[in-house]
């Protein structure tokens, strides 16, 4: 009988590159700062790491495909090494792969390393591509902003709404992740916005304007796991243990069934479920120290507030306004910057949120360091609010 | 011809868009200052994603509205802008109207009386099957030429066939005479037109009136008891001298709907036939005339079945649906007459595998879904497996189009930021009546809100400059 996976794996280290426009940097280069950062922080040697996970989503505009190029980058010892993808939740499934390689017992120590050099091409945004054989012929024409930005319509009519309140609430998560990345050397985005810019900002996808969308950047991270007994007889103090590893994706019900009205993400509510159980956590509101979710969109973020069942279904904007998620607040969210600081790497995104909860539970943080965080949460999610893959992690202290 | 032969129906299809003459000649009268002289009223301007075959599709099912495609036994298609001068354009209709494949198509062109000579071809058959005859056309000028203020695009459709004809053809005479009043050559873009005064006089007013007394006498018809009389013509005062010529009454001259909708070429003699036919009354007689290197000429009788026709949008329907244009700059750049600075996302590579659009044919062109014999749930795609979470049976779906499904709006955006050749680009979520959803471009629309009433309609996705192909797909406009 399956007990999930809480307590079995602990990270032994993470490495993170400085997320931004790293003009002078190749996927590689970006790689190798990861990686260096995560192997001194393990303090073990390269040919320690038994098995790799390695997470690219737009491959064919920087390393290709296969699991070769980090093999090649980073010099492996001829070990496996699986290339995953899984839209925007990429960097969580690279995460994945390892930490289960390590609870099944097949090895001591794995590797799950995320990249992603989104700045060569061209133009801001994700690059236009097409979206494989057939879905070229029927899917709309479609954008990040403009299928997220459906989130909007659709909450503001289930809720009744006034549109002012919701893009004041947005306005509020994005000047309280700048706050937060202004504190963060490794993030992109470091200045302070207030919430007239937001406002005033010119519009991408209505009622999205630009303070409202992350940007792509270029950016990589990295994380070292493996069971806590071997942990501590490496020396590991403070173990940051896996919790909860949930995933869930879409089949076809939000996209095509009835029932599924547009304001929420039934990926995200399934997996957080299956995450508490799997945490053993009865009230997140209560037990969750911080969180990092996908704020590719603020109105995402706001959701994902109530699907992560932290905020009550229809009251996410007044928690919002109130300053509950803001970093003095009671439940931080995007302690670090979040997407839209950091932007948004597709393939080390979602190992960069769990970077932050790391640093956090082992007081390493900085001036964006919370009083004793015992759980902390990631949510990472990729596709479009009809079709999607979302991942929820809880990461804490070894057996809190 | 028999009494239970004739025309059985019709529908008409214009574009939405109506460009203002006036602002075509603040543009070109710098140029072409005679162009003041034409700038009255308003063209209907295609929007950029129709063309002939996407407004052939729409004046067909206007036409086809409650009745069985299935007794369709052929498909004609007329045109001088078929986009494709090998792949069989009426092919692409038959597949958007899902008509069965035991199907006959021609797809008719050469000259502006395509749309009749069509029409008449199919009133002289006398098959157990309907014909179902589309004219349509999406006209290509010269920027600052007098075409451009006179032309439309748009398009007519009429089923001919046996039953309870709402007209019946008396009947038919062509004269077919090479006088180039204008050509376009297979590769050209334009039209090339000859001196107006020397069209008027040696073609309009000699070769017209021969073709009109011809069919006269063959139907036994005194001129006089012509009601309706329609012919395009973009000179002035030709159609009434050419009526006073032939003795047809003055009040029987209909509108040429120039102010209004423009000259739409091959489809224009249907058009305005499709108009006659929702003003005539039992009994009254059509005279219909086009001229293209010759002149087709169709007298029809009006029959009481007409008052029996179910409603449908027509040419007054779709006179009705307008929305002014006074941008000229977006007519250019619609019409690929200016180089725009698109950006790189348009730049993307829009190849078509064949193979994979040929298999997946009824889905993309026809917009056919599923609907699943176990649980009875209406889906879009139609899966292997049905989408149904209690259900979720294996190869259980019945083909079922969505094409005539309405649909309401359950989430939408605009974005300005993906590729769109008319931005912002509207989408969203469309929910249909009975079951199925989808997300869907959203085409014709100004403001969208959530619960508004949608129709889906045939269009363009996307074409492929680099290999000169169209890919045609659905897309949700307002109802």
């Amino acid at each position: 009988m399956a007990t999930g996976i809480r307590d079995k794996v602990v990270i032994l280290g993470m490495g993170c590159s400085k997320f931004g426009e790293r003009w002078d940097r190749n996927a590689e280069d970006l790689m190798v700062e990861a990686f260096e950062e995560g192997l001194k922080d393990a303090g073990i040697e390269r040919n320690q790491i038994e098995a790799a996970w390695f997470g690219t989503a737009i491959e064919e505009q920087h390393v290709g495909k296969s699991g070769v190029p980090l093999a090649m980058t980073l010099r492996l010892p001829y070990i496996p090494v699986t290339r995953v993808e899984n839209y925007c939740a990429t960097g969580t499934e690279a995460f994945r792969g390892a930490v289960y390689a390590v609870a099944s017992g097949a090895v001591d120590i794995a590797l799950a390393l995320g990249v992603e050099k989104l700045k060569d091409t061209g133009y801001g945004g994700l690059p236009q591509r097409g979206r494989g054989g057939l879905n070229n012929f029927y899917w709309a024409n479609i954008s990040a902003p403009g299928s997220f930005a459906q989130l909007a319509a659709a909450y503001r009519a289930k809720h009744r709404v006034d549109p002012k309140d919701l893009k004041r609430a947005m306005a509020h998560i994005s000047v309280k992740s700048h706050d937060n990345g202004a504190k963060n050397p490794k993030a992109h985005l470091r200045n302070k916005i207030t919430e007239d810019d937001v406002l005033n900002a010119p519009m991408i996808a209505d009622p999205l304007g630009l303070y409202d969308c992350c940007g792509v950047s270029d950016g990589s991270a990295c994380a070292i796991v493996t069971t806590p007994d071997i942990a501590r007889g490496l020396g590991k103090k403070d173990l940051v243990a896996v919790k909860a590893l949930q995933l869930a994706v879409s089949n076809g019900q939000e996209a095509q069934f009835d029932g599924w009205d547009g304001s929420y993400f039934a990926t995200t509510r399934a997996a957080a479920a299956r995450a508490y159980k799997e945490a053993d956590i009865a009230d997140p509101r209560k037990r969750v120290s911080m969180f990092d979710v996908h704020d590719c969109f603020s109105v995402t973020e706001l959701v994902t507030m109530e699907d992560l069942g932290i905020s009550q279904e229809g009251k996410a904007i007044g928690d919002v306004l109130d300053g509950f998620y803001d970093a003095s607040g009671k439940i931080p969210c995007q302690i670090d910057g979040g997407l839209k600081c950091f932007g948004h790497p597709i393939g080390a995104s979602g190992l960069r949120m769990i970077y932050e909860m790391y640093l956090q539970m082992q007081g390493r943080a900085g001036d964006r360091q919370r009083p004793d965080p015992v759980l902390g949460m990631t949510h990472n999610l990729g596709g479009f609010p009809a079709q999607n893959v979302s991942s929820v992690t809880i990461v804490g202290r070894y057996g809190a | 011809m028999s009494n239970d032969y004739g025309i059985l129906c019709c529908g008409a299809y214009l574009p939405r868009l109506r460009l203002q003459r006036k602002s075509i000649a603040a543009a070109n009268s710098w140029f072409a200052p005679g162009l003041r002289g034409l700038a009255k009223g308003e063209r209907a301007m295609a929007n950029w994603d129709e063309d002939s075959i996407t407004m052939a599709v729409e004046a067909a099912r206007d036409c086809m509205a409650g009745r069985d495609r299935a007794a369709i036994g052929q498909l004609v298609l007329a045109s001088t802008t078929h986009p494709y001068s090998d792949r069989q354009n009426a092919g692409i209709a038959a597949n958007a109207l899902n008509l069965p494949s035991a199907l006959g198509v021609l797809d008719v062109t050469g000259s502006q009386r395509a749309g009749t000579s069509a029409l008449a071809t199919a009133l002289a058959s006398s098959t157990e099957k309907e014909i179902l005859v589309a004219a349509a056309e999406h006209r290509r000028t010269k920027a600052a030429s007098p075409q451009e203020m006179h032309y439309g695009d748009g398009a007519a459709a009429i089923l001919v066939g046996k039953g309870k004809p709402i007209a019946r053809l008396l009947a038919a005479h062509s004269e077919t005479v090479d006088f180039v009043d204008h050509f376009r050559g297979s590769d050209a873009e334009h039209d090339y037109a000859w001196e107006e005064r020397w069209i008027r006089d040696e073609g309009y007013m000699k070769i017209v009136p021969r073709a009109l007394e011809a069919v006269l006498k063959a139907a036994g018809a005194k001129p006089e008891s012509v009601t309706h009389f329609c012919m395009p013509c973009t000179l002035s005062r030709v159609v009434p001298a050419i009526a006073k010529r032939a003795g047809i009454a003055e009040n029987a001259v209909r509108d040429t709907l120039g102010t209004v909708c423009g000259d739409t070429g091959a489809a224009h003699p249907l058009v305005l036939l499709v108009h006659a036919l929702q003003d005539a009354k039992p009994g009254e007689r059509i005279l219909v005339a086009s001229f293209g290197q010759g002149c087709d000429a169709l007298l029809f009788e009006v029959t009481d079945a007409i008052t029996q026709l179910p409603a449908r949008s027509g040419v007054k329907g779709a006179l009705a649906r307008r929305k002014e244009e006074a941008n000229y700059a977006k007519f250019l750049a619609f019409n690929d007459h200016v180089v725009l600075e698109r950006g790189m996302r348009s730049e993307t590579d829009k190849a078509t595998p064949l193979s994979t659009l040929y298999r997946n044919r009824d889905m993309v062109t026809g917009l056919v879904g599923g609907k699943c014999r176990a649980c009875g749930t209406m889906q879009f795609p139609s899966g292997r497996y049905c989408v149904n979470p209690k259900c979720n049976a294996l190869d259980s779906q019945e083909p079922r189009p969505f094409s005539d499904v309405p649909a309401s709006v359950m989430s939408y955006t605009a974005d300005s930021l993906t590729y769109s050749p008319n931005p912002p680009h509207y989408y969203g979520m469309v929910q249909f009546e009975g079951g199925g959803r989808m997300m869907a471009d959203f085409t014709d629309v100004d403001a969208v809100e959530v619960g508004m009433p949608m129709r889906m309609m045939f269009r363009i996705k996307e074409t492929d400059p680099a290999r000169g192909f169209v890919r045609y797909f659905w897309k949700a406009a307002p109802a």
